[in-house]
Parts: structure tokens; C-alpha cells; sequence
């Protein structure tokens, strides 16, 4: 069983809880410091950012994040050990990449090095489910579980596309815009229905998750999880502790969690 | 999609999922557009009436008179921007959209966009990076002028890939009212296309104007490429010519062997940057390298897929020019020819004269892509410097 099929079964009715972190921001070791701040907060999984110089799907918080590991001097090599290292200390936190066409092009053994490095799924953030036939064979050769977007503003044709090639889960975007963009607190219930229909995994918010009030809608729309990026990252930008704002947003993922 | 928006293995269409439902739009727009009698009637009158076609095509007299030059600079807006923006804003009233946003380097792009935006009354938006925003004062004061808001970009580089990506992150957020009006023939599907086909009349103009000054076609096609629009548009009624050459001139900047170029088909690699696969300039990880030329129109890091595929069939030839080849040549054709051309228009002369010398029995075309006003003040200064 997979580590995504083996969380979801513990996890049962209560929503799966997902940290993104930018691999390498600011610096390896304190990138290294923060992995392991997310888990012991108590997130279920793990998404992790490999920086690219033209992040277009990125807003200013996650932007600042990958300039600031690029500027470190961080390289794709670096991001695999941290993964690996990661893995020897976790064994069973499904860690998930998210990152740009480009950096997958320019390594042809990207993927099997990140099998390898214990990665459990990839997200290219542009490659739409019109191109992503070729990367989706290409990871599920490697072991490696292709994850693809559904938007709100996703057509049924294309949802059927995308609940297909998708495996782990799959990513839902409530409203339009780029990472760090604020959804109101509003999740789209239709969109979560119509990816039913269409037979694909399950269904987790990201953009727009920074307070228990949005797990807490994003769950009761349907979905069966949420990814917290930006306010994460801006927070350890800040220097802050990210444990105690990832163990009050897991906190809302359960069941018995009372609306504040 | 309708069309599969490749040249060969390059092109496509790498973005965010949320755009997708944007641009099979703006396809779709496209081709109903295409087939209406009426919106090409709208275009053509405009193109006449408002730009200035067709523009000439001179024989150079004191140069070697083996160059033809397809004037661009005389157009409306002083480039061959004007051809594509005309039609891209004729298509957004067509969806209905009410603002266009654009991207823009030094700001010919830009002043283009404000130009329809004012002409058919759009709230109309012009990213630029915060570096060239400082370079090009004027030019922003221009767009100004024409009510357009100008953008400074601080992210990245702050300079025209990184108003690009400013532009796509507006764009994710903002389609249902605004179409981005993208100013060169790259990025995704179906802009390659929809841009080729909108400044195919640089060649289609200049074949017929060749044929009958010369009674035959000419020898050799000549452009710059940066982005690639104006290369692509004076060469697309000559792929069919199998005896013309078609050579497209890069900005080799400081210098091809060091990194200070804008030389992405001579000197790149296959990637995929703002939408498309293509050539870029990249390191080995794929992190986007800075690109370096005297004229900030070929000072980008990606190419329009279209050249790509052209460079690796065989059909086109790709070439640098220097930035003092280019500078050489744009002082010999002002003194020669009485006309200041664009520093990008001039990487194409430049080439075109080696060529000229080398062959004078061959008729070479040179696309005059753009008038020189913009790049004077600079001209003075690395003139006076290099004396």
C-alpha cells in the first residue's frame, strides 16, 4: 500500500493535513529543522517545493521562498538529500514535490532519484492534464504517483482527464489565482462532487488554507484533506515557531473539533 | 483544443490548469475570427487606415544595393508591434473583455498595447520590470500618455521575463474580464499562432513587393529574433520558397563564448519557460539564466517555439550579431541611408551586410522591424564612450 492509501486508511472520516515547505529556504539546515517542525505539529503530509527562477503559478510569499534557497545556493541535488534524510528519520509521512516543467526537463533521472529518495508523488505546477500524459507515464515508471490540479473553472471533459491520470490525491484549487491567494474561507462543494463523478482520488484543498476556520469549511465541502502553504512559510520566514500554527490547523481536521 | 499548437516537438501549452479554460478561449475566438469576413474587414481598414499599410519596401542606395528593406519603422507606434496588437484587441472585444494587461521590456510592446487600449477603449495594464521601468522613462511617460498603468515589476530579475511572469499571475486571476495581450509570437498555445498569423502580413506585403521591384523572389530573408515575431512574420509566406534562405539573427551581445548574450537558439537548450517548449538559456538545473543585449527587445531567455522547430528542421538558419556589429551598423545605415532604425531591426542589418558583401548577386530582404528614436539617447552615450 501506498504511504498516501496507508495515511488515508489511519486517518479514517478525519481530514488528512498537508505542509508545504519550500526545499532549501532559507538554508538546507534550517529547511532540514523546518520538515521536521511541520511533522512533530502534527501533519499528516508533507508537500515540498523545489525552487525554479519563474515560479508563475507562485504568489510573493512562495516566491520570496524559492529566490531565498536559489540565493543560498541551493541545487536539485541539495533538495534530494534533504528528502532522503528526511525519510530515514520519517518513514511513513507521504511527501509529495511540487515544482515547475523546467527543473523536471533539465534532470532526465529526476524522477527515479526522487523514488529513490523515498518522494511518493509529484505535482509539475505547469503541466496542465492537456500535456501531462508523457510526465504521468514517466513517474508511474519511476513509482512515483502523478498528482494534476482540478480548479473550480475545470470543464467535466477535462476532470475526467485529470481523475485519471491523477493517483495519490488530487489537488483542488477553489478559486482562481496564484498560491497565497485568499479564498474567503469559501471551498467549492461542486467542484469536490464532480471530481467524484469522475472517479478520482481523493479530493484536497490547497490555496487559501491559513486559519482553522478554512480546514474546518474545505473539510464540510467534501474535501478529504487541505495543504497549508503560504501562511507556513511566511511564518518561518519571520522566524517564528511553525509547530504550534500546523498542530491549531491539524487540530481542525478532526472531527471533534469545536468551531472557535 | 482544436489545434495541437506544436512546430515539430516544440511548443504546447505549460501552464497552470486554471488558464487552460482562458486560452481554448481565446482558440476558439481565434478561429471564428479567422473565418469572419467581417472581423478581417475591421482588421485590414485599421491596418490601413490607423497603422499605415502597407509600409514600403526601399532599396538601400549608398549600403549595398543588393538590401531591400521592409520598413516596419514607418508603421504606427514605430514598429511591427502594431500589426499583432490591433488584432489580439479586436479578438478581446470579441470575448468580451473589457482590460488588457501586457508584459513589456523596453517598452515598445507596451506603448503597442496602450495605443489599441486608448484607439478601442480598454482599461489596459503594462507590466515592466522595475530595472527597465528605470531605463526607459520615456516610455513609460508614453504608455502614460495613452492611459495606460504602468506596473513596475521588483520580483526576479525585474526586468522582461519577470514581466511576463507578473502578467501570467495577473492573468490566473483575472481572465474573465481580461485578455493578455502577449507581444511576441512565444509562450503557450495559442499565442505562436494567433501572433504569426497576425504579422504574416510583414512577408506577405514585402514577397509581393520583392517580385515586383526585382521580378524575382529575393535570395535571402534576413530578421532579428528575440521573442521571435517579427522573424516569424516576415518569414512566414516564404517556408513554402524552397530557394529562399531564411537566416534569423540573435543578439550575440558581449560576446557568444562568455554568458552576456540574448543567444538562446545558438546557445540554449530544449526547456519549457512561460508556456511553451522551446530553446532556453538555462544553467544545468534549469534555473532561467540572465540574458544580456544592447537592445532590450532580444534580451530574453526563451525563444518562440515556432524558431525552435525551424532551427532544428533545417528550414531556417540561426546567427548572432554583437552588440557593436549591431551599433556599426545602425550608425552606416543612418549615415547611409538617412534612417535610424531599432537596435534589434539593426542585428539584422548588420548580418545582412557580411551577407550583402559576401554575395552581391544575391537579393537579400532585411525586416526593418522598428525605428530608432528609442534607443538615440543610447546610441549617444556608447558612441561617445566607444570614441
Amino acid at each position: 500500500m501506498s504511504r498516501y492509501a496507508a495515511m488515508f486508511e489511519r486517518l479514517g472520516s478525519e481530514g488528512a493535513f498537508g505542509a508545504f515547505l519550500m526545499l532549501g529556504d532559507p538554508d538546507l539546515e534550517t529547511s532540514a529543522r523546518l520538515l521536521d517542525a511541520v511533522v512533530e505539529g502534527g501533519a499528516d503530509m508533507i508537500e515540498v517545493g523545489i525552487p525554479f527562477s519563474d515560479p508563475v503559478a507562485d504568489g510573493p510569499v512562495i516566491q520570496a521562498a524559492a529566490k531565498r534557497a536559489l540565493a543560498a545556493g541551493v541545487r536539485v541535488v541539495d533538495c534530494l538529500r534533504l528528502l532522503s534524510e528526511f525519510r530515514s528519520r520519517h518513514g511513513d509521512v507521504p511527501v509529495g514535490i511540487l515544482t515547475y516543467a523546467n527543473i523536471v526537463m533539465a534532470r532526465p533521472g529526476l524522477m527515479q532519484e526522487a523514488a529513490e529518495a523515498g518522494v511518493d508523488s509529484l505535482l509539475i505546477a505547469d503541466v496542465p492534464s492537456l500535456e501531462a500524459e508523457p510526465f504521468a507515464r514517466a513517474m508511474m515508471q519511476s513509482g512515483i504517483d502523478p498528482v494534476l490540479i482540478a480548479a473550480a473553472n475545470t470543464p467535466d471533459a477535462t476532470l475526467a482527464r485529470v481523475g485519471r491520470l491523477s493517483k495519490a490525491y488530487t489537488y483542488c484549487v477553489s478559486r482562481v489565482g496564484i498560491t497565497g491567494t485568499h479564498a474567503g474561507g469559501e471551498f467549492d462543494a461542486g467542484l469536490i462532487e464532480r471530481l467524484g463523478r469522475a472517479g478520482s482520488p481523493p479530493p484536497i484543498f490547497g490555496f487559501g488554507i491559513s486559519r482553522p476556520e478554512h480546514v474546518r469549511a474545505a473539510l464540510k465541502a467534501g474535501a478529504k484533506g487541505v495543504i497549508c502553504g503560504s501562511a507556513i512559510v511566511d511564518l518561518a520566514a519571520r522566524g517564528a515557531d511553525v509547530t504550534e500554527l500546523v498542530r491549531s490547523l491539524k487540530a481542525a481536521t478532526r472531527n471533534d473539533s469545536v468551531p472557535q | 483544443m482544436r489545434l495541437t499548437g506544436r512546430f515539430g516537438r516544440f511548443g504546447g501549452c505549460y501552464v497552470p490548469e486554471i488558464l487552460v479554460p482562458a486560452l481554448e478561449q481565446l482558440e476558439a475566438a481565434f478561429l471564428e475570427a479567422q473565418e469572419d469576413p467581417e472581423f478581417a474587414a475591421e482588421l485590414n481598414g485599421l491596418l490601413a487606415n490607423y497603422a499605415g499599410r502597407p509600409t514600403p519596401l526601399t532599396r538601400c542606395r549608398n549600403l549595398p544595393s543588393n538590401i531591400y528593406l521592409k520598413r516596419e519603422d514607418l508603421l504606427h507606434g514605430g514598429a511591427h508591434k502594431t500589426n499583432q496588437v490591433l488584432g489580439q484587441a479586436l479578438l478581446a472585444r470579441r470575448m468580451g473583455k473589457t482590460r488588457l494587461i501586457a508584459e513589456t521590456g523596453a517598452g515598445q510592446h507596451g506603448v503597442a498595447t496602450a495605443i489599441v487600449g486608448a484607439l478601442l477603449g480598454f482599461e489596459t495594464v503594462v507590466y515592466m520590470g522595475a530595472e527597465d521601468v528605470e531605463r526607459q522613462q520615456l516610455n513609460v511617460f508614453r504608455m502614460q500618455l495613452m492611459g495606460a498603468r504602468v506596473v513596475a515589476v521588483e520580483s526576479g530579475g525585474r526586468t522582461l521575463k519577470d514581466a511576463i511572469n507578473e502578467a501570467l499571475r495577473d492573468w490566473s486571476a483575472s481572465f474573465e474580464t481580461t485578455h493578455y495581450l502577449l507581444g511576441t509570437a512565444a509562450g503557450p498555445h495559442p499565442f505562436p499562432t494567433i501572433v504569426r498569423e497576425f504579422q504574416r502580413v510583414i512577408g506577405r506585403e514585402a514577397r509581393a513587393q520583392v517580385i515586383e521591384q526585382l521580378g524575382r523572389l529575393p535570395d535571402m530573408v534576413v530578421a532579428c529574433v528575440g521573442g521571435g515575431s517579427n522573424a516569424i512574420g516576415l518569414f512566414a509566406d516564404f517556408i513554402g520558397d524552397e530557394g529562399v534562405r531564411l537566416v534569423g539573427v540573435e543578439a550575440a551581445g558581449r560576446g557568444l563564448d562568455g554568458e552576456q548574450h540574448g543567444a538562446t537558439l545558438l546557445r540554449g537548450t530544449a526547456g519549457i519557460l512561460h508556456g511553451a517548449e522551446t530553446y532556453v538559456l538555462q544553467d544545468a538545473d534549469g534555473q532561467i539564466a540572465d540574458t544580456w543585449s544592447v537592445s532590450a527587445g532580444l534580451d530574453y531567455p526563451a525563444v518562440g517555439p515556432e524558431h525552435a522547430h525551424l532551427k532544428d528542421s533545417g528550414r531556417a538558419q540561426y546567427v548572432g550579431a554583437t552588440d557593436a556589429e549591431a551599433l556599426a551598423a545602425f550608425r552606416a545605415l543612418a549615415e547611409g541611408e538617412g534612417i535610424l532604425c531599432a537596435f534589434e531591426s539593426a542585428h539584422a542589418l548588420a548580418h545582412a551586410l557580411k551577407l550583402a558583401r559576401a554575395e552581391p548577386e544575391s537579393a537579400i530582404l532585411v525586416g526593418l522591424s522598428g525605428r530608432g528614436d528609442k534607443d538615440v539617447a543610447q546610441a549617444q552615450q556608447l558612441l561617445r564612450a566607444s570614441a
